[in-house]
């Protein structure tokens, strides 16, 4: 199939929309579709797949100021690019802003699948602004939101019932990371993920757990990644045991997946809040069997305790004596890693892929 | 004798008494210039963004630049006090992005129902920078004025509020001029 995806936000700097675009050409090229990226970008080093837009300007927009593609240039761009792809379906990202995507959707004629990501409340200029998009926004034939809020914003923005299809991962990032002995405790490697200083994270929770087990191993380590003050996350844990737990600050995806990969158990003490937990999948994916608090959110991603083990959220006694459990016994920990490998195949992009190429395959047929 | 010097005290005090009642009526008519130039402002400001958002709600820019101009507009017209500055610097800002390349505007022109909607909100570009000019210009003589010894000493300016200047970015797009 021939696709063409349009990427709203400049490729010369991170974020997570333009990560899900390339991730999911990348992806749907896998699959061995035939992928045209257009997208804003000033930079000779892109890949093969991507047409550059151009430049983007800084104007106020809906109480901040944000980096648009407005105007006659970017219009005659998007126009020329969708003529010369002769495309079988387009795939626009967050066309409701002021955007290439909206650009492209204004000018587009077959097909076209939009996929909303941020979770954000009305515009004070709605009502006024849905007149001008109505038109554009009737030419979409599906709408795919990236997570349930993502999907509950659209909802009531406009109504109509847009599918769920999460972000997916590389399952072989994590699968194929190499550990790091230096990191690895002689009695086990415990690994979080999560900003230190907010409560729902639950640092302090498992802080307090692993203080009353590590007093009896001295070999047991804790890996803590994430942003913070790492002085106050500190504090949280008892004294005696303070220079078991290394601070990792926050850092990039490589080393992130080098943790878990050498970590023997991923916790997830999260007090609410989470509505996905795709942590737990790369946790999984890197070969970590997974303890995670009770939230429906988490019970969902291991499966009710098939992929991974649940504790009574908020209970620290319950997180201790479940994690001495799991550390004792390597062969329920091992059955728990094999249901989870294949588990995780399903979150993986080439799966992802294939939900997005059933929603193209559905408005080419209609 | 004694009448004499009587009189002329009389008379000087008379004179200092008028002088001092002309300056409280020159800053009285400074005070209502100032009024009448602020309403003038708001006036032009109030046209400005009715006709940003009646270009944009025609169909003759792209939906994107459409959008930043509704929003801005809107916000423009919605604000209120302190964010009035802000918000009417905001659309200031959009209009310039939007209407930023001269060709661009002249091929806009080429459509003869845009015509009068760009020459409008052009028109209203450059009255709303004068009329800030203006009034700025009255607030600034009668805050020197209000300065002045004898009027802070006799209170001429009675209970008037402190007179405040508008700061606004008001630079019109150059693709209008």
């Amino acid at each position: 199939m021939r696709v063409g995806i349009v990427c709203p936000y400049s490729l010369d700097t991170p974020g997570g929309v333009q990560n899900h675009v390339r991730d999911l050409a990348e992806a749907l090229i896998g699959l061995g579709h035939d992928v045209s990226v257009l997208a804003p970008s000033e930079s000779d080093d892109l890949p093969a797949y991507v047409v550059p837009a151009g430049r983007t300007v800084a104007v106020p927009y809906n109480g901040a100021v944000a980096r648009m593609s407005f105007g006659p240039v970017a219009s005659a761009r998007a126009r020329r690019w969708l003529n010369e792809g002769g495309f079988d379906v387009l795939h626009l990202h967050e066309p409701a802003t002021p955007s290439l995507s909206l650009l492209a959707l204004w000018a587009a004629e077959g097909p076209v699948v939009a996929t909303y990501h941020s979770a954000h409340p009305r515009s004070r200029a709605l009502s006024a602004t849905a007149a001008v998009l109505r038109p554009s926004l009737e030419k979409i034939s599906a709408r795919i939101a990236v997570s349930e809020d993502a999907r509950d914003t659209q909802v009531s923005h406009v109504g109509g019932e847009p599918v769920v299809i999460p972000n997916g991962l590389y399952v072989d990032r994590f699968a194929d990371a190499a550990p790091r002995p230096e990191w690895r405790g002689e009695q086990g490697t415990l690994a979080f993920v999560g900003r230190l200083g907010e409560p729902r994270k639950g640092f302090a929770l498992l802080a307090e757990a692993f203080g009353r087990l590590a007093v009896d191993r001295p070999g047991l380590r804790l890996l803590v990644v994430g942003g913070g003050d790492v002085r106050q996350a500190a504090a949280l844990v008892p004294g005696p045991v303070r220079d078991q737990v290394g601070f990792l600050g926050p850092v990039d995806d490589a080393d992130k997946a080098a943790v878990l990969r050498t970590a023997d158990v991923y916790v997830a003490p999260n007090t609410g809040g989470e509505s996905f937990g795709i942590v737990l999948v790369e946790a999984m994916a890197a070969g970590a069997t997974v303890l995670a608090s009770d939230l429906p959110a988490f019970r969902r991603v291991l499966e009710d305790g098939r992929c991974g083990l649940l504790f009574r959220s908020e209970d620290a006694d319950d997180l201790a004596g479940r994690l001495a459990d799991l550390l004792d016994d390597p062969d329920r920990r091992a059955a728990l890693d094999e249901q989870a490998r294949t588990v995780v195949r399903r979150y993986d992009w080439s799966s992802v892929a294939e939900r997005v190429v059933h929603v193209y395959e559905t408005v080419v047929r209609a | 004798m004694t009448g004499a010097w009587v009189a002329l005290a009389l008379a000087v005090l008379e004179v200092v008494g008028l002088w001092l009642s002309w300056t409280a009526n020159r800053l009285d008519r400074m005070h209502h210039r100032i009024d009448v130039a602020r309403g003038t402002l708001d006036a032009e400001l109030l046209r400005r963004s009715g006709a940003a958002l009646e270009i944009a709600s025609s169909e003759a820019l792209d939906p994107p630049s459409r959008l930043l101009l509704l929003d801005a507009a809107h916000e423009a017209r919605s604000a209120e006090g302190g964010g009035l500055e802000l918000a009417e610097s905001q659309l200031s800002q959009a209009l310039r992005a939007v209407f930023e390349r001269p060709e661009d505007v002249a091929e806009l022109r080429r459509d003869p129902a845009v015509v009068p909607l760009v020459g409008e909100l052009a028109e209203h570009c450059v009255k709303v920078e004068l009329a800030r000019r203006f009034h700025n210009d009255v607030v600034v003589s009668a805050r020197a004025l209000r300065s002045r010894r004898r009027v802070r000493w006799f209170r001429l300016a009675g209970h008037a509020p402190p007179l405040r200047t508008v700061d606004l970015d008001d630079v019109p797009p150059p693709g209008l001029g």
